[in-house]
């Protein structure tokens, strides 16, 4: 038993080259990730969550080895799996495995059900026919599926359903990491409470670890143990759950939190809404300093000087602004 | 108490289909006071999307139709309207946003250009005059730099500034209803606060009505007096939305609210799994049958629910449930 976390991910960087201005224009890059640090240990949820571009998608990717890093290193049980190629990397994939947003174009519509769950077993392990089978009817009772569905195409599936057989296939080779990207969010709420019991029930049977976007706050605060606040490709707050959503350190994590609407009355009256207009820089022409200083209600100018490190605070949460003190109080 | 704006009574929209014709709105009424707003919530395919195009007098054309029930507003009764009487409420009166802005905005106009056009077409201002309406409605709305921004084109703009165009574009006719369609769905929740801060704003300094129609309970409690939950196009409650969240009379009422992962006041270690409400909405095919339509989730259900469409149980504080059993909940 070592306490060394399953997935250990130090400054990573995803690089893509855009052009500005048609095939002539000047060729520019954009750190769609650029040095994210963070460790999940094993049989834990990490969530991570940010506006729509902040680079979570990208994040994920690069860690399945779905995307290709720039630099950085990404740890799975202790060894860097960026560098691996062909049978090492294989067995990386059948380790690692992905779950994604969208239930109706993440599966091919020509297949039937079992053989969408039946393909990571082809493509990443030597596992015979009827072993194969096995597995694949074990799945279903898993995931709730009935029998008789495994010959059914996926157009024959509702959204929850269909969710469920891409759970299936990422079970299929009993990976230890899965990340969900937005699992969750093409299905209506009370198909969504069905499949989020399921990944818990799921993790625990298992011990599974997720790696879990989500841009719906609630969804992140009951499935996960500790939080990534991404802003524009970096890691602006990382903690704990409860400390996080009890204690925003981030003013950009202050401003997330306090927007979401409340059914809880009291939770509406506690509630300052903290504003953050206009929108984010030009990613590929980012300004000195703070990467969220034009829209921050407490920005001094320092900030738009010198970028905050991402450093740890009393209490245990890492935190990337200037503002938030050594003891752990926040700006705002 | 005066009357109110928009009045819908026992209205029945039949669509045809492949599969027949099925009322996607069954029997629903409603009240929709001056300055006031409701909403509308359900999961997809209840009808919410069809009221609101009923509404506006947008029922898809060969494919729905009213079958029955009035629509008043202000007194009179669009279902039997004309064609061009209701082309002048809908750019007059009645307006809506739509979920996906970047479909409901012309890709090769401008958006200063667009909304100049609605002016013109509406209020009969002068090019110049409705140009620099224009740019006033986009800085209303808080589009930075408005008077600059109005020579962008949608697809220069986010996805929260194409809903604030959106939003400055239905304003431009200074409606007395504004009809907004999960306006904020595809937006990150501090884009979604800043759009229902503006609908707020508008609201307060205009008098709007507004229908909001959310899947998003949250919203409906910062945003709305009253709320109507639809299943399978039937009215399945309506009332106070405090009264409702605080204690749901309608099984499905109560199943949309507890299985979902509020954020609380304050955290704490505790967390049970959500409640589920098994299986999913019916197919159209189902509409319209004498029976509960919610019966094979329900876990509430009897023997009666299978036999017979449940009436509305009406309660003192103006909560009204179709549920055979909304008294004992
Ligand atoms: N293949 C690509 N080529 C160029 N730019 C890309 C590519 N993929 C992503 N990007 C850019 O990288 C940034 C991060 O994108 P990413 O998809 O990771 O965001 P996200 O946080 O997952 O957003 P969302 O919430 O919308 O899913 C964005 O600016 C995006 O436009
Ligand atoms: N143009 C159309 N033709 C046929 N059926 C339709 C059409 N538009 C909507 N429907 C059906 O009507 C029902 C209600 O749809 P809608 O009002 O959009 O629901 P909601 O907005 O509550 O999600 C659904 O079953 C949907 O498939
Ligand atoms: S570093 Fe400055 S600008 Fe950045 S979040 Fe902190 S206070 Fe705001
Ligand atoms: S009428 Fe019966 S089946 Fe329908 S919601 Fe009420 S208890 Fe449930
Ligand atoms: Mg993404
Ligand atoms: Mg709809």
């Amino acid at each position: 038993m070592t306490d060394r976390p399953l997935l250990d991910v130090e400054n990573l960087t995803v690089r893509f080259a855009v052009r500005r201005g048609g095939v002539f224009g000047r060729k520019q890059f954009l750190d769609a990730v650029d040095g994210v640090s963070f460790a999940l240990a094993r049989g834990e949820t990490l969530a991570i969550v940010g506006e729509s571009g902040s680079g979570k998608t990208t994040t994920a990717l690069a860690v399945a080895r779905l995307v290709a890093a720039h630099s950085g290193r990404v740890e799975l049980d202790g060894a860097d799996i960026l560098g691996l190629e062909g049978e090492a990397l294989r067995q990386v994939r059948r380790k690692v495995q992905f779950i994604f947003q969208d239930p109706y174009s993440s599966l091919n519509p020509r297949q039937r059900a079992e053989d969408v769950v039946r393909e990571p077993l082809l493509s990443l392990t030597d596992m015979p026919r009827d072993e194969q089978q096995k597995v694949i009817d074990e799945l279903f009772v898993q995931v709730g599926l009935r029998p008789e569905q495994k010959r059914l195409f996926p157009h024959q599936f509702s959204g929850g359903q269909r969710q469920r057989i891409g759970i299936a296939r990422a079970l299929a080779t009993r990976p230890e990491l899965i990340i969900c990207d937005e699992p969750v969010s093409a299905l209506d709420v009370a198909v969504q409470a069905q499949i989020l019991n399921l990944l818990r029930r799921l993790q625990k049977e298992f011990g599974l670890t997720y790696l879990f976007i989500s841009h719906d706050l609630g969804v992140v605060q009951h499935m996960c143990d500790s939080i990534a606040v991404m802003y524009m490709g970096r890691i602006v707050e990382h903690g704990p759950r409860l400390s996080l959503f009890n204690n925003p350190l981030h003013p950009y994590t202050a401003a997330l939190l306090s927007a979401v609407p409340s059914v809880d009355k009291a939770r509406r009256a506690a509630t300052r809404r903290i504003l953050i207009p206009g929108d984010p820089p030009d990613p590929v022409n980012l300004p000195p300093g703070c990467r969220f200083a034009n829209r921050c209600p407490v920005a001094q100018p320092q900030c738009r000087e010198a970028e905050p490190e991402l450093r740890t605070v009393a209490g245990g949460q890492r935190v990337a602004c200037h503002l938030v003190k050594e003891d752990g109080t926040a700006p705002l | 108490m005066t009357e109110a704006l928009l009045k819908v009574e026992n209205l029945r929209i039949e669509l045809t289909t492949r599969a027949g014709v099925a009322p996607v709105i069954d029997n629903l009424s409603f009240e929709l006071g001056h300055g006031e707003n409701i909403s509308f919530v359900g999961e997809s395919g209840c009808g919410k999307s069809m009221t609101a195009l009923a509404i506006m007098g947008l029922l898809p054309e060969g494919v729905g139709r009213v079958a029955s029930g009035r629509i008043l507003f202000e007194g009179e009764d669009l279902t039997a309207a004309s064609d061009s009487r209701l082309r002048d409420i809908r750019g007059n009166e009645i307006s809506m946003i739509f979920q996906e802005p970047m479909t409901s905005l012309n890709p090769v106009y401008t958006v200063g250009e667009q909304i100049a056009e609605v002016l013109r077409a509406h209020q009969g201002l002068s090019a110049r005059a409705a140009r620099d309406m224009a740019a006033d409605l986009l800085d209303a709305v808080r589009i930075p730099n408005a008077r600059a921004r109005a020579g962008d084109y949608p697809f220069q703009m986010s996805g929260g500034q194409r809903q604030r165009v959106m939003i400055a574009m239905a304003l431009a006719c200074r409606p007395k209803i504004l009809i907004a369609d999960e306006p904020t769905t595809a937006l990150d929740v501090t884009v979604q606060a800043q759009i229902f801060d503006l609908l707020r704003d508008l609201r307060r300094d205009t008098g709007t009505s507004i229908i909001l129609i959310t899947h998003d309970m949250g919203a409906v409690a910062e945003m709305a007096e009253r709320m109507i939950v639809m299943y399978a196009g039937r009215n399945a409650e309506i009332g106070p939305v405090e009264q409702i969240i605080d204690h749901p009379r309608h099984p499905y009422t109560k199943g949309l609210i507890s299985c979902v992962p509020h954020i609380m006041a304050t955290l704490t270690e505790d967390r049970p799994d959500l409640t589920e409400v098994p299986g999913i909405v019916p197919g159209l095919r189902e509409f319209g049958q004498d029976r509960c339509l919610f019966a094979s989730r329900c876990a509430y259900r009897t023997e009666q629910c299978l036999r017979q469409r449940p009436p509305a149980m009406a309660f003192d504080n103006g909560q009204l449930a179709d549920c055979w059993h909304a008294e004992t909940l």
